[in-house]
């Protein structure tokens, strides 16, 4: 009989084991004390916090669970309970430097001091309009260097527009409408809502049993790996799969509004989206295309909420457009 | 006389109750002598301090600061949860729940980031250089103006 022997397990892999098996239990405990609370709730009116903790002490008391994991068992029941809602303004911050930082490897971006300069009047002159226009480190916009018609909001406010995207605007109004929509989607937390429960119940366990200190290097170790995780969701839903339609629907929804409280003529969403909608034709099927409901679709959905009958664009506010864009928009 | 005092006394009861601790969770709240991002900042309150709160009004709520300044915050810079900084910093936590407070730095933070870019997985230099890019109120007052952008405000 041929017996393999199996290596000894590092510290780290028996405490993500550990971990694991834990959190198993903890499901396990939640969802019998939930499907105790419906029913006993249904009967007392008493909270379901309050029965968790009764079973908790329950299973304690009958020797099945140890002090120590009767106080795990009640903070994994917490952190089930969380969800991309919970994660703080600070931890949207740091989730959202790191989506850019990895949207970095892909797109380069395009280092024109003037050109960013004037991206960041028009976005901040929109931002202080937003429903939400404080976060935790500000909002801040760059172009990218790319051909492809792409913009990228990451978590936290780091606004990104492709060169590809200037294209399709013809003058500041409709630039504006691009930053809105975007500035929407950082409003409304999309970004956020795209990580996988499961990375952050795991984060939110990790948290949890974190005292007032710093991690030890398990800990460490452990959240940096559900923090690169939640940073490839957010990244895989910006560049690969889309927000869904609802949501861009929503953004687009808001970005009328956010336009009009911000003196824009909102009208300039549909006049952009039709310009970008003949060049992602042109480009077959690339950036917004992959990532975006169809440019037709969304006028027809924006369209009805838009003052069509608005002033046409401002004269000065062509000239500087044109004065700080139009050079980056004819080179390639 | 009596009406007076009545009256008087339902004031500051009144008063009493609308004033609420909202804790800044932002990393620098501009206070702002009214209720507008455009408004003059009249003190700088930094992340996890706490300010007495009155009634929200249309997104902004009037707060005075510790050392006593009134103004405007928006809602959106404030947390009804309590944020305590970590032990050897301003306001640590104590006595308190952890469902009542947020501690400050817990969780996706500073030593994560740390660990990412001491790994060599990501590059944030650009990311600091965006996160560079400030825009104060007047440059902001002078764009609208220059682009003739009606009313705002706000």
């Amino acid at each position: 009989m041929n017996r393999q022997h199996t290596p000894p397990k590092t510290a780290a892999q028996r405490s993500h084991t550990s971990r694991r098996w834990l959190t198993w239990r903890i499901t396990f405990l939640a969802l019998s004390t939930t499907l105790l609370c419906g029913t006993v709730v249904a009967v007392l009116f008493s909270g379901c916090g309050e029965i968790s903790d009764v079973g908790t002490q329950l299973a304690q008391e009958a020797g099945l669970i140890s002090a120590e994991e009767a106080e795990s068992v009640k903070r994994g029941a917490k952190a089930l309970e969380k969800t991309w809602q919970d994660l703080t303004p600070e931890q949207e911050y740091y989730i959202g430097r790191a989506v850019a930082a990895q949207v970095f490897q892909t797109y380069k971006p395009l280092d024109q001091p003037e050109a960013n300069a004037y991206l960041n009047l028009l976005g901040q002159s929109l931002a202080i309009f937003s429903k939400r226009p404080e976060t935790f480190g500000g909002y801040h916009f760059l172009l990218l260097d790319s051909d492809e018609v792409n913009a990228f909001a990451a978590p936290g406010g780091l606004i990104l527009v492709t060169r590809g995207m200037l294209r399709c605007c013809e003058n500041e109004d409709e630039l504006a409408a691009v930053l809105a929509h975007e500035i929407c989607h950082v409003e409304k937390k999309h970004g956020l809502s795209a990580i996988k429960q499961g990375r952050l119940t795991e984060a939110f366990t990790i948290i949890a049993a974190e005292s007032a200190k710093q991690l030890g290097d398990e800990e460490l170790a452990s959240l940096t790996r559900e923090f690169e995780g939640s940073v490839s969701d957010v990244v895989m839903t910006l560049t690969t799969s889309g927000y869904s339609r609802t949501q861009e629907r929503e953004a687009d929804a808001a970005a009328v509004a956010l336009l009009r409280r911000a003196g824009y003529p909102d009208a300039a969403i549909v006049t952009m989206l039709q310009r970008m909608g003949e060049q992602l034709t042109d480009a077959g099927g690339l950036g917004f295309a992959k990532t975006h409901p169809s440019a037709q679709s969304r006028v027809e959905s924006v369209g009805p909420l838009v003052d069509k009958s608005g002033p046409a664009p401002d004269s000065d506010r062509k000239k500087r457009f044109a004065a700080a864009l139009q050079p980056l928009m004819a080179s390639q | 006389m009596r009406t007076r005092l009545i009256a008087a006394l339902l004031a500051i009861a009144a008063g009493m109750a609308v004033a609420t601790p909202l804790s800044v969770q932002v990393r620098k709240a501009k206070v702002r002598a009214k209720p507008s991002q455009l408004g003059k900042v009249v003190a700088t309150v930094p992340y996890g301090t706490e300010v007495q709160a009155g009634t929200l009004q249309r997104g902004w709520y009037p707060v005075t600061t510790k050392d006593g300044k009134k103004g405007w915050l928006h809602k959106s810079a404030l947390s009804t949860k309590r944020i305590a900084m970590r032990s050897g910093t301003t306001d640590a936590a104590t006595g308190v729940s952890s469902d009542e407070v947020a501690l400050a730095g817990k969780g996706f933070n500073e030593q994560v980031e740390n660990k990412l870019k001491s790994d060599g997985k990501l590059d944030y230099t650009w990311v600091d250089r965006m996160a560079g890019f400030e825009v104060d109120a007047d440059q902001i007052r002078a764009f609208r103006a220059q682009g003739h952008l009606p009313g705002g405000d706000e």
